[in-house]
């Protein structure tokens, strides 16, 4: 028989190892190591790139910005200017048709599709994702870039040869198959995260619209647009954020040149690519260091539109649990 | 007007809205088909040119420098050493990826979980060339280019893939199940490790599968850290590694329609190994979620 302070005992000993288990302990401690090591790596990455830029920082500080010279010879200027121009005109051009393209595969896969088709048309749109951009740029070079030179910009040229941005002769390598490039690429992660915004759109709104006579278009517009509104903006931002920091199927179709100029035909060069296209060639440690000051305002750009994406994507879906 | 117009049979009004949704509709479901349309021409393509060059020896001999005379040559290099970095960089990578998922679902406090996870997700933004430059500044510049820098860039790329699948994974897992395993007595450590962990394997497999697809065919952090190579085999992990993608990168900027089609049977291997991996991996995902009950 247990007298009560050999159960009191017990009890403090139960209560005891309750709080005091080394395993977990240990399992606590291991995989927040873990953690913090991933976490970390953001940190280190911004610290080392930065390292690595600061001569150039120091040298030509933020007229890096706005010098279009590119100069590894015997003057040793470098700027961005020309290429933050490629980037910008290259993604936001992606952007451009992209979006309308990615809202409206989105629409389809949610709203029209016979329910059969929705899983294996969403699965093969998002398998265009998977593959590698250094094969989108093969085919890019080889099959798309006669096409589009010898096609689609003498067609443009006679169409709205009057617009600046077409002017110029048709090449396979420019501004217009970068463009082309960045499209199929962000293409399907836009439309893969318009996709279940659209989804978490309550079903008892879409058939109130519906319900009142509206057509599907009208629905569409009048509820599932507004309410997806923030989180389309979203999307646009981490497709624009994907745009920017490609670099290899960039590099294969643009073609290469240090230049401003307004026809998509020319060739130019986009931060990343530019980065890229300098892997065997950097031959002083002045370059280098300019090299890592491309990467580090594409570093900059990647940080922040990818914690405006998330945060906007997470306050969304806080606010707007998807029903499943 | 006198005449009464039923809002059902429409008058011009009516018949413009229903022409606009038709014609919205329209271009929805074109957009859905040009989308796939590209991926079967861009399919295609490869499969059609690269389909010829897939010999034996492709797989099995070493390129040549300089070829005039058609002489048959090979990737095996290439192939050796896009297995071994992204080998390593999975063996890097799964622990960690693994780990922080865990602690993710089943230790952090929800702040902190929070703050995690949107640094993964932000990681998982920055630009692979990126990522290239920061391992070609910590290791490069004082080492030189070896295999086990790139697999450094790689297992960057692909912790944050497998961390966030394999949490997606652990908060499938119902929570009765651990507060049953609880219920006996059982510790903390010992429930996730027997009683949860087993029921995510199948989706850390599909997460990882899925990594290793992705970073295959990742060319950008290759071009620092293991591109200067010659056209010897070798294994070694501590010297610069020849691989597929920054071949198929190197042949499509050469004039040479040899190389082309050297580039193109490479291609063609890295789309249907990625393809092919990403396919068994959604079957996969969606047989476990079946497992663990859910329906979507």
């Amino acid at each position: 028989m247990s007298s009560i302070a050999t159960q009191a005992a017990r009890a403090a000993d139960l209560r005891r190892r309750g709080r005091f288990r080394p395993g977990d302990v240990a399992l606590h401690g291991l995989t927040l190591a873990a953690a913090l090591a991933a976490v970390s790596l953001l940190f280190l990455i911004a610290w080392k790139v930065t390292d690595q830029a600061l001569p150039a920082i120091h040298d030509f500080g933020l007229h890096f910005l706005t010098t279009k010279t590119w100069d590894p010879g015997t003057r040793q200027v470098f700027g961005a200017a020309a290429f933050l121009f490629g980037t910008a005109v290259t993604s936001i051009g992606a952007l451009l048709i992209a979006g309308p393209l990615s809202i409206a595969i989105a629409l389809f896969l949610t709203e029209l599709a016979p329910r059969w088709l929705r899983g294996p048309v969403g699965a093969l749109v998002e398998m265009l994702a998977a593959v590698p951009s250094v094969v989108i740029g093969l085919w890019g070079i080889l099959v798309m870039g006669p096409v589009v030179a010898d096609h689609v910009e003498p067609f443009l040229k006679r169409t709205f040869g009057f617009v600046p941005l077409f002017g110029g002769d048709p090449s396979i390598f420019g501004l217009l198959p970068a463009i082309l490039v960045l499209t199929i690429m962000i293409t399907p992660i836009v439309s893969s995260v318009s996709r279940e915004l659209f989804l978490g759109v309550p079903r008892d709104l879409k058939e109130g619209a519906l319900a009142l006579g509206t057509t599907r278009w009208e629905m569409i517009r009048g509820v599932v647009f507004p309410y997806a509104r923030s989180g389309i903006a979203a999307a646009l931002i981490l497709g624009l954020g994907r745009a920017v920091g490609e670099a290899i199927a960039v590099t294969q179709v643009i073609g290469g040149n240090v230049a401003i100029h307004w026809s998509l035909f020319k060739p130019g060069d986009t931060l990343a690519s530019r980065i890229a296209s300098q892997y065997q060639g950097a031959s002083s440690a002045k370059q280098v260091s300019a090299i890592a000051y491309l990467a580090v305002i594409l570093l900059c750009f990647s940080l922040l539109a990818n914690v405006a994406a998330q945060v906007i994507v997470r306050r969304f879906a806080g606010r707007h649990p998807v029903a499943r | 007007m006198s005449t009464m117009a039923s809002p059902l049979d429409g008058g011009g009004r009516l018949r413009r809205r229903r022409a606009v949704n038709r014609v919205m509709e329209a271009l929805a479901t074109l957009a859905a088909f040009a989308a796939v349309g590209v991926l079967v021409i861009m399919v295609i393509s490869v499969a059609k040119r690269g389909g010829g060059s897939l010999t034996l020896d492709f797989f099995t001999k070493l390129p040549h420098p300089f070829s005039f005379t058609p002489v048959p040559s090979g990737l095996a290099n290439a192939f050796v050493g896009t297995f071994v970095i992204v080998g390593v960089a999975t063996a890097i990578a799964l622990p960690i990826g693994v780990l922080t998922a865990i602690y993710l679902n089943e230790f952090a406090p929800r702040r902190v979980a929070f703050l995690v996870a949107l640094a993964l997700d932000v990681l998982n933004g920055v630009p692979a060339i990126v990522v290239g430059i920061f391992v070609f500044a910590l290791v490069v510049t004082g080492r030189g280019q070896s295999g086990l820098a790139a697999s450094f860039a790689l297992s960057i790329l692909m912790i944050p893939l497998i961390a966030r699948a394999t949490q997606e994974i652990l908060a499938l897992v119902p929570q009765s199940t651990r507060e049953a395993s609880l219920a006996l007595g059982v510790s903390r450590w010992r429930t996730v490790v027997s009683i949860v962990l087993p029921q995510t394997v199948g989706g850390i497999i599909t997460g990882t599968t899925l990594a290793v697809a992705r970073v295959s065919g990742e060319t950008a952090p290759l071009l620092f850290t293991s591109s200067l190579v010659g056209d010897k085999l070798h294994f070694d992990p501590r010297q610069a590694l020849a691989t597929v993608p920054l071949k198929i990168f190197e042949y499509s900027e050469s004039p040479d329609p040899a190389d082309h089609r050297q580039a193109w049977a490479a291609a063609l291997v890295l789309i249907g190994f990625v393809l092919v991996a990403s396919i068994v991996a959604r079957a996969f995902a969606a047989r476990s979620r079946r497992k663990l009950g859910i329906r979507r």
